[in-house]
């Protein structure tokens, strides 16, 4: 009985860990993710899921590292949501769609791309943006 | 009256707004330059150029100087993370010995954990062509499981270490099916 309950949790901690799409490698200023209609403060090394939503501050910044080493940095003033991470580390085989509401977001690609061109995608309100490998910097604001 | 219609105009302005949006590609770290395709209802750019840029509102594709990214995008590329490091670990066959050539590269490899402030360890284990595509996925999987234990041994904190195997899809020497190649039969490992 012990040893199956120690299974189980093994397991659901396991199936946490696959759920990670990516770990908080860079916090400063004011920043915060929402999960789950709640409001966690962000830290170096927490995990970051599917669904879940980092905004900024005037002086926050936030850089994340996802499974497949794609890096992606959020700018000041940012409302970014993380809405499907999908990555088979045997294939590389995966789906990476996010949207950036407000604010500035840089990116470089990682192994993704490299398998399947183009699926790895940044929506913002007028245009989707589809990266078939290289660095590039995407802003929604109100100034010219 | 005048006043009225002016106030109306700006009142229109504000309701027909739309965010000013900016796509940029960057040459990366090493001058390489790659694509982005950005697609607004049914026009579609493609940005294959250092600084091209593509902004709502103008049909053609632009170019933006690297000063100006620097003024408008220095603090969000400030914030990117470390890039991922790779390296290479190579075993005596059969045991969990480093190869002679694989201690400096281990040495580099703690070199680089040690520059990051969160380091997470990914270890990919690779195999040459011969067996089955499967049997292959199996063995890379548990090569990279004994490299985890063997880095748990020297210190470094089993929850920060993900295993993945890749079987023979990532030749580090290309040969055709069923070669003995050692050189492809290695360990990988991202630091991040």
């Amino acid at each position: 009985m012990r040893a199956s309950l120690a299974l189980i949790l093994f397991c659901v901690s396991a199936a946490a860990l696959a759920a990670d799409a990516g770990e908080i490698k860079v916090v400063q200023g004011s920043a915060y993710l929402e999960r789950a209609g709640e409001r966690l403060a962000l830290k170096v090394g927490m995990p970051v899921r599917e669904s879940d939503v980092v905004v900024t501050g005037s002086n926050g910044t936030v850089g994340i590292t996802f499974a497949d080493n794609s890096l992606l940095s959020i700018g000041p003033n940012s409302n970014f949501a993380l809405e499907r991470y999908v990555f088979n580390s045997t294939t590389h085989a995966g789906q990476f769609e996010s949207r950036l509401n407000k604010g500035t977001l840089a990116g470089v690609s990682g192994k993704i791309v490299k398998q399947s061109p183009e699926a790895m995608r940044v929506h913002t309100p007028s245009a989707i943006m589809g990266v078939r490998g290289t660095e590039f910097v995407v802003q929604v604001g109100d100034k010219h | 009256m005048a006043a009225l219609a002016v106030a109306a105009l700006i009142a229109l302005a504000l309701l027909t707004a739309k965010p000013v949006e900016t796509f940029v590609v960057l040459p990366s770290a090493d001058g390489h330059i790659g694509t982005v395709v950005v697609q607004r209802g049914d026009t579609r750019q493609v940005l294959n150029q250092p600084y091209a840029a593509s902004r709502f509102g103008e049909a053609e594709v632009t170019r933006i100087s690297p000063t100006e990214i620097d003024r408008n995008y220095a603090a969000t590329l400030h914030a990117l993370p470390h890039r991922p490091a790779s390296f290479l670990l190579y075993f005596v066959t059969g045991t969990d010995d480093l190869t002679e050539e694989s201690k400096p590269e281990l040495e580099r490899m703690l070199a680089a954990m040690r520059a990051r402030p969160s380091p997470d360890v990914l270890v990919i284990g690779h195999t040459d062509t011969v067996g089955e595509e499967a049997t292959n996925d199996q063995l890379s999987a548990q090569r990279a499981e004994r490299v985890k234990g063997f880095l748990i041994g020297i210190g470094i904190p089993g929850e920060r270490i993900r295993t993945a195997g890749r079987g023979e899809r990532e030749l580090l020497v290309p040969t055709a099916d069923e070669v003995d190649e050692p050189r492809n039969r290695r360990v990988e490992i991202n630091v991040r």
